[in-house]
């Protein structure tokens, strides 16, 4: 008999900490998919920040690295130098990537780094306890801004699209945002995040992922009510799609994931 | 074996002892004065087919060298003070995931912005574990362009046996002067120690391997914590290292590293010929500091000489119990005490 | 033997070349060698100058408080070589731009008219090399019997065919050395 669904061999079987509705497990799972279905698992590498995701290194089955808030891009830039035969993976929260790591994402991007960040947005500090993230919608509810993001005030500006502005540098080949709010989006996100590892594997340049997702704790919703939101606040904002392809031409995995 | 010996600034001879030590990946941002060794780095890294990146960052630079170090590559970096303050997070970060590499820091004059003359006013940064938390790192400092490549080049050795940062504390001087210099064979890479440890290459290991400094359970982390004392506590068995002239029949002992050191001998041979007992003590190992030996003298009159206005003459009445009398007489804002300084200041002890 | 030597000119005399061949010839003449340079904030102009020691010793203050000889290549640096030279030091002083005579009466004073002898030679950018010649045979400390294989080292090889008249400069001003 054909096993056509089970747990992914580069996930271990364990219950995460993450609360009820997060983002944070899908994606840990798409990532652990598409490792098996590359066969990847005993050379793949995560880099996991600071933020809820730091927990991850607990829950793959392969190698890990944790580094400084916000660094993360700059040891991975070192990891994936030192290993270009394995498949290093940036995993970023909004606050890492957007705010205190900037630099560092800017700079790995612009210097194509070769290997594949996941930025994980869902417009909130998670671990810290929903302070505001450079992800932040206007308008939008968090702990340091009690009355709503104001762009004037409280000092994090506008909302960045982090695509769109690394999608000047020259040294960015891919880049996609999804979602992990419905089916469908987890279809195409998975489609990206292979697409991704496998221009890495060929050696190809930057390739960042942003996955938009739930994080109803610190929105003070419930979990479907969570889904409902990112579809009605977040993807007008973030538009989901693949933002800049520029890898050499290969056979499109994007479309036969999402099939 | 007789070396061939070439004239080199010691910024790069630092980078030449590197490379000789097997430094897989260099990782920098440009900075007076030693901005020689990055260039330096950059050529001959290169030119060697290895890693070198000029980061955007003295930040993101420490933390590269912490994610090469992961993977178990000798990785090294290099600044200058308000360089390296940049770089305490990640020393902090490396010392709390046990990750070996090796950190050079010609010193200037500080603090904020400061000067960019010679300097030893990052002792204490540099020997009490300059970032948060609780940790300690080697801490090498070199008197000579020599020394420099000699110690660089044990550095990366040192690092990997204990698995904690090993830092280069030489100042201006030592980084802009010019010595001669001869250099050992380039170390055979099966000379290295395992790193069975570090992350990439699993070939299906059984546990995955995390490079992780991360310890969210206080009585967990109290026990790891104790682990990694234990661990010091056995360097500062065998690691310290020190130079000493004269000290058994001193009246006074000068003590200085680095560049002030060497002021110290010239005074002390000058105090010599005028029929004075002075004697010079050294350390060359500031953290783990050759407190055994320090205290042996423990009674004696000292005189600590530095280019700050007072770092390591704490560590001299630490270890001198407080039975000795110890004076200071410093340099500060890239000033380099004389030997007429010194011996003004020696005859002024001895009234003599 | 240990000699002391400060040198101080203003920027593109060549102040810091020649204190780096002196330490690299006593280098390879078996000597313990420090060179320490220091330029002013302008490339061409400034300030320059350089702290060279040569020792059979090993060299202990790398810094050169008190010289047993400087060299005064410009009007400029009189005043502060006449202000460290040790007593009864040396001082040699390029005559072609320092007219004026020392106040120093305890030193050994060597005139030497470099810039004249390095413009006979055919650039006056030999006047260092000169002043070189003149300090090795004051002091005697580096003999610079080594120096052209140095040279051939130290110069890019089109520069090579500088050579000789490099060694005419030294020479020359081995010889105004009375």
């Amino acid at each position: 008999m054909e096993l056509i669904y089970g747990h992914p061999k580069s996930l271990k079987p364990i219950q995460t900490k993450y609360c009820p509705g997060c983002g944070h497990g899908v994606i840990h799972r798409l990532i652990t998919e598409v490792i098996d279905e590359m066969g990847m698992q005993q050379k793949s590498i995560i880099l996991n920040p600071v933020g809820c995701s730091i927990w991850a290194s607990i829950y793959f089955d392969f190698d890990s690295v944790q580094v400084p808030h916000g660094r993360t891009p700059a040891g991975a830039t070192a990891v994936k130098r030192m290993l270009p035969d394995h498949l290093v993976i940036c995993y970023q929260g909004d606050g890492d990537l957007a705010a205190i790591g900037t630099a560092e994402a800017v700079h790995a991007a612009n210097r194509g780094e070769k290997f594949t960040t996941i930025f994980v947005n869902n417009a909130i500090y998670g671990m810290t306890g929903g302070q505001m993230a450079p992800t932040t919608l206007v308008g939008q509810k968090a702990t340091t801004a009690p009355y709503g993001r104001d762009p004037d005030e409280a000092g994090m500006g506008y909302p960045i699209r982090v695509l769109e502005m690394l999608a000047t540098l020259a040294g960015t080949k891919y880049l996609a945002r999804g979602a992990v709010n419905n089916a469908a989006n987890v279809r195409k996100t998975k489609g990206y995040i292979k697409k991704a590892f496998e221009a890495q594997m060929r050696g190809e340049g930057s390739s960042i992922v942003e996955i938009l997702s739930q994080c109803p704790t610190n929105w003070a919703i419930s979990p479907v009510e969570s889904v409902g939101w990112v579809e009605s606040a977040m993807i007008p904002f973030y538009a989901l799609g693949v933002v800049k392809d520029e890898l050499a031409p290969v056979a499109d995995t994007v479309k036969e994931a999402s099939k | 074996m007789a070396l061939e010996k070439r004239l080199m600034k010691g910024n790069e001879a630092i980078g030449e002892a590197a490379i000789r030590a097997g430094c897989d990946a260099y990782f920098g941002y440009p900075i007076t004065p030693q901005s020689e060794l990055i260039a330096y780095m950059a050529k001959h890294m290169l030119d060697a087919k290895r890693v070198f990146i000029q980061a955007e960052s003295e930040v993101s630079a420490i933390n590269m060298v912490y994610g090469a170090g992961a993977t178990g590559a000798r990785a090294m970096t290099s600044s200058s003070s308000p360089g390296v303050s940049l770089k305490q997070e990640g020393i902090s970060y490396a010392c709390g995931a046990d990750v070996p590499m090796v950190v050079v820091n010609v010193a200037r004059s500080g603090p904020g912005l400061g000067g960019i003359s010679p300097a030893q006013g990052d002792y204490f940064q540099s020997t009490r574990g300059g970032g948060h938390g609780d940790y300690y790192h080697i801490v090498l400092a070199p008197k000579s362009v020599q020394e420099a490549a000699d110690l660089t080049y044990e550095a990366f050795d040192l690092a990997d046996e204990w698995r904690m940062p090993a830092m280069i504390l030489a100042d201006g001087m030592i980084g802009q002067m010019m010595e001669g210099v001869s250099f050992p064979e380039p170390k055979d890479p099966a000379t290295r120690v395992a790193k069975p440890w570090a992350v990439g290459n699993r070939n299906g290991r059984k546990d995955v391997n995390h490079v992780d400094s991360t310890h969210l359970v206080p009585e967990e982390f109290e026990q790891a914590l104790h682990a990694r004392y234990a661990r010091y506590e056995e360097m500062k068995k065998v690691l310290p290292r020190f130079e000493e002239h004269f000290v058994e029949d001193a009246d006074l002992i000068l003590t200085a590293y680095g560049t002030s050191a060497r002021v110290c001998l010239g005074a002390m041979q000058m105090a010599r010929k005028l029929g004075l007992k002075v004697g010079l003590f050294r350390p060359i190992t500031l953290w783990p500091y050759p407190e055994k030996r320090l205290g042996e003298l423990e009674g004696k009159r000292f005189l600590a000489v530095e280019m700050s206005m007072g770092q390591m003459v704490e560590d001299v009445r630490l270890y001198t119990h407080g039975k000795s009398e110890v004076s200071f007489y410093g340099r500060c804002g890239g000033m380099i005490p004389t030997e007429e300084d010194v011996l003004a200041e020696i005859r002024k002890i001895l009234k003599k | 033997m240990t000699e002391k030597t400060f040198m101080a000119g203003f920027g593109g005399q060549g102040v810091v070349s020649m204190g780096q061949l002196w330490v690299y010839c006593g280098m390879k003449e078996g000597l313990e060698v420090t060179f320490f340079p220091f330029y002013g904030a302008e490339k061409r102009g400034g300030i320059a100058r350089a702290s060279v020691i040569v020792s059979t010793e090993e060299i202990s203050s790398p810094l050169v408080s008190a010289p047993d000889s400087a060299v005064v290549m410009n009007m400029d640096s009189l005043p502060l070589c006449e202000a460290i030279l040790k007593q009864g030091g040396t001082l040699i002083i390029n005559s072609s731009l320092v007219k004026v005579d020392t106040k120093r009466t305890d030193a050994r004073v060597v005139k030497v008219p470099c810039n004249e002898i390095a413009e006979r030679i055919g650039d006056v950018k030999f006047a260092n090399m000169v002043m070189m010649g003149a300090l090795s045979k004051a002091t005697g400390a580096v003999k610079l019997d080594k120096l052209e294989a140095v040279l051939k080292t130290f110069f890019s090889e089109s520069k090579h065919k500088f050579i000789p008249m490099n060694m005419q400069a030294i020479q020359e001003g081995a010889d105004a050395v009375g």
